[in-house]
């Protein structure tokens, strides 16, 4: 009936463009709404430490496993490939620098980040996703008890906390890894391994800029899966809904941060 | 769960969190080469510091003795002025030439200091007057194939003209590059 007029599909396909983009953007601004509500709620979650301490526990430690076997793995990976094609040439020995770089500046962060949204993201969407869902964060208003200073601000603290500790761990047990394929398996030396890693490696620019990225990246990842939680349609649908746009968004922001932050590291 | 016992692992996880930041600056980057005690700064100027970087070695006999603090470019001599930190403990004569060397074929650039014979040492803000510049490939080859043009230009005059023999080959010789050590 109306399909027939062309004119009417025309405005109707603009109105969806309209209202997905307001969406989109009254979701950033929520979204940001929340980071600066959390972040101004925050003293509670220092002032009764064991808070965040549970959720540096919920977060970090249990975090632990996948981000070590995770990243053994793929340092040994990043060895195998790294000499099969430094040994065309020549360099077997710059092994050490390609795992170290590698991981210390990009894959560290990136894949930490990746993994954290997956294993912890998740967890704290469909967390407070249900503790909506069940009426929990209405019956803390009621008892005037603050949701966001109760509940999210130790998590966000948790989440910034727990994602550099991660952060380095990856890239150091990625190194070993690496160091065990290159010099065990492979007969690189060793001398020359961890020599030309520290002739290579600098501090300032590398380690610390890649645990600067870390830091952004747990501020992102962490602030994504709560809004996600928090504005979770009360529904099992809903929760389980919010759950998968956590790993979507979160996964995504993480590359694109990483882009943005590159450039601007590599250009100073 | 406990609250003791989530205490101890988060103590666990954050030990694990700095012993692997420890190992990452001590064993991975260069924290600790890279700090070389109490030193005194050196002053040289190169017409050309090719790839030359601060925090690039400075190296004596292959020993680093010191760092490239700064590279700077002065506009009235059109020169680069090099500002380099040597160690407290080594001292060098006066007349220190001062090079820059490449690490390898395409490696990393490296100040090489050679001592000379003077009886002075080199102190705070002194300048080094000798220098050599960073080697320029490009240069290097247009120059070798320069020289090689001009020889084989030669040969043809001579066999062309065998008469004349006897007094082009000096005037070959003398030309810049003619026997450049290729």
């Amino acid at each position: 009936m109306t399909n027939s007029n062309p004119l009417i599909n025309i405005i109707k396909t603009l109105q969806g463009i309209g209202h997905r983009m307001v969406e989109r953007i009254w979701r950033l601004g929520a979204g940001a709404r929340l980071f600066f509500l959390t972040i101004v709620y925050s003293g509670e979650s220092f002032k009764r430490f064991h808070l965040t301490m549970r959720e540096i526990y919920s977060t970090g430690v249990m975090s632990l496993l996948i981000i070590i076997v995770s990243a053994f793995f793929v340092g040994m990976v990043l060895a195998l490939q790294g000499y099969n094609t430094l040994q065309k040439y020549g360099s077997s020995e710059a092994i050490g620098v390609l795992v170290s770089l590698s991981l210390v500046r990009e894959l560290g962060p990136v894949v930490t980040a990746l993994l954290f949204a997956g294993r912890a993201g998740t967890a704290i969407t469909a967390e407070i996703g249900l503790m909506k869902t069940t009426e929990q964060l209405s019956a803390m208003e009621m008892m005037a008890v603050n949701p966001i200073a109760r509940v999210v601000a130790p998590r966000f603290w948790a989440g910034v906390i727990s994602m550099p500790i991660l952060a380095a761990l990856f890239s150091m047990v990625g190194i070993l890894g690496g160091y065990i394929v290159a010099v065990p398996l492979i007969g690189v030396d060793e001398g020359a391994f961890w020599s030309q890693m520290q002739a290579n490696v600098d501090f300032q620019s590398d380690i610390v800029n890649g645990i600067i990225k870390s830091l952004v990246f747990g501020i992102a990842c962490t602030m994504i899966a709560l809004f996600e939680g928090f504005d979770a349609p009360p529904t099992a649908e809903g929760v389980s809904r919010a759950t998968t746009r956590t790993v979507v968004i979160s996964s995504l922001t993480v590359l694109g941060l990483d882009f943005v932050l590159t450039s601007f590291m590599l250009v100073i | 769960m406990d609250r003791t016992k989530i205490d101890l692992w988060v103590g666990i996880f954050v030990a694990l969190g700095m012993a692997a930041l420890l190992g990452l600056a001590m064993k991975v980057g260069n924290l600790t080469s890279g700090k070389i005690g109490e030193t005194y700064a050196v002053t040289a100027a190169f017409e050309n510091v090719g790839s030359l970087k601060p925090h690039a070695p400075v190296k004596s006999a292959g020993v680093a003795v010191g760092r490239v603090d700064s590279i700077a470019f002065n506009s009235k001599t059109y020169e680069a002025v090099v500002t380099i930190k040597i160690d407290k403990r080594y001292n060098f004569p006066k007349d220190t030439f001062a090079n820059i060397y490449t690490a390898g074929l395409l490696g990393e650039q490296y100040i090489g200091l050679e001592a000379g014979g003077d009886e002075d040492v080199l102190s705070n803000g002194d300048k080094i007057a000798k220098t050599q510049d960073a080697v320029v490939l490009e240069k290097m080859i247009s120059q070798f194939l320069f020289s090689k043009a001009s020889e084989m230009d030669n040969d043809a005059k001579i066999s062309a003209k065998p008469s004349e023999s006897e007094s082009k080959p000096a005037e070959a010789k003398s030309t810049e590059l003619g026997d450049a050590p290729f």
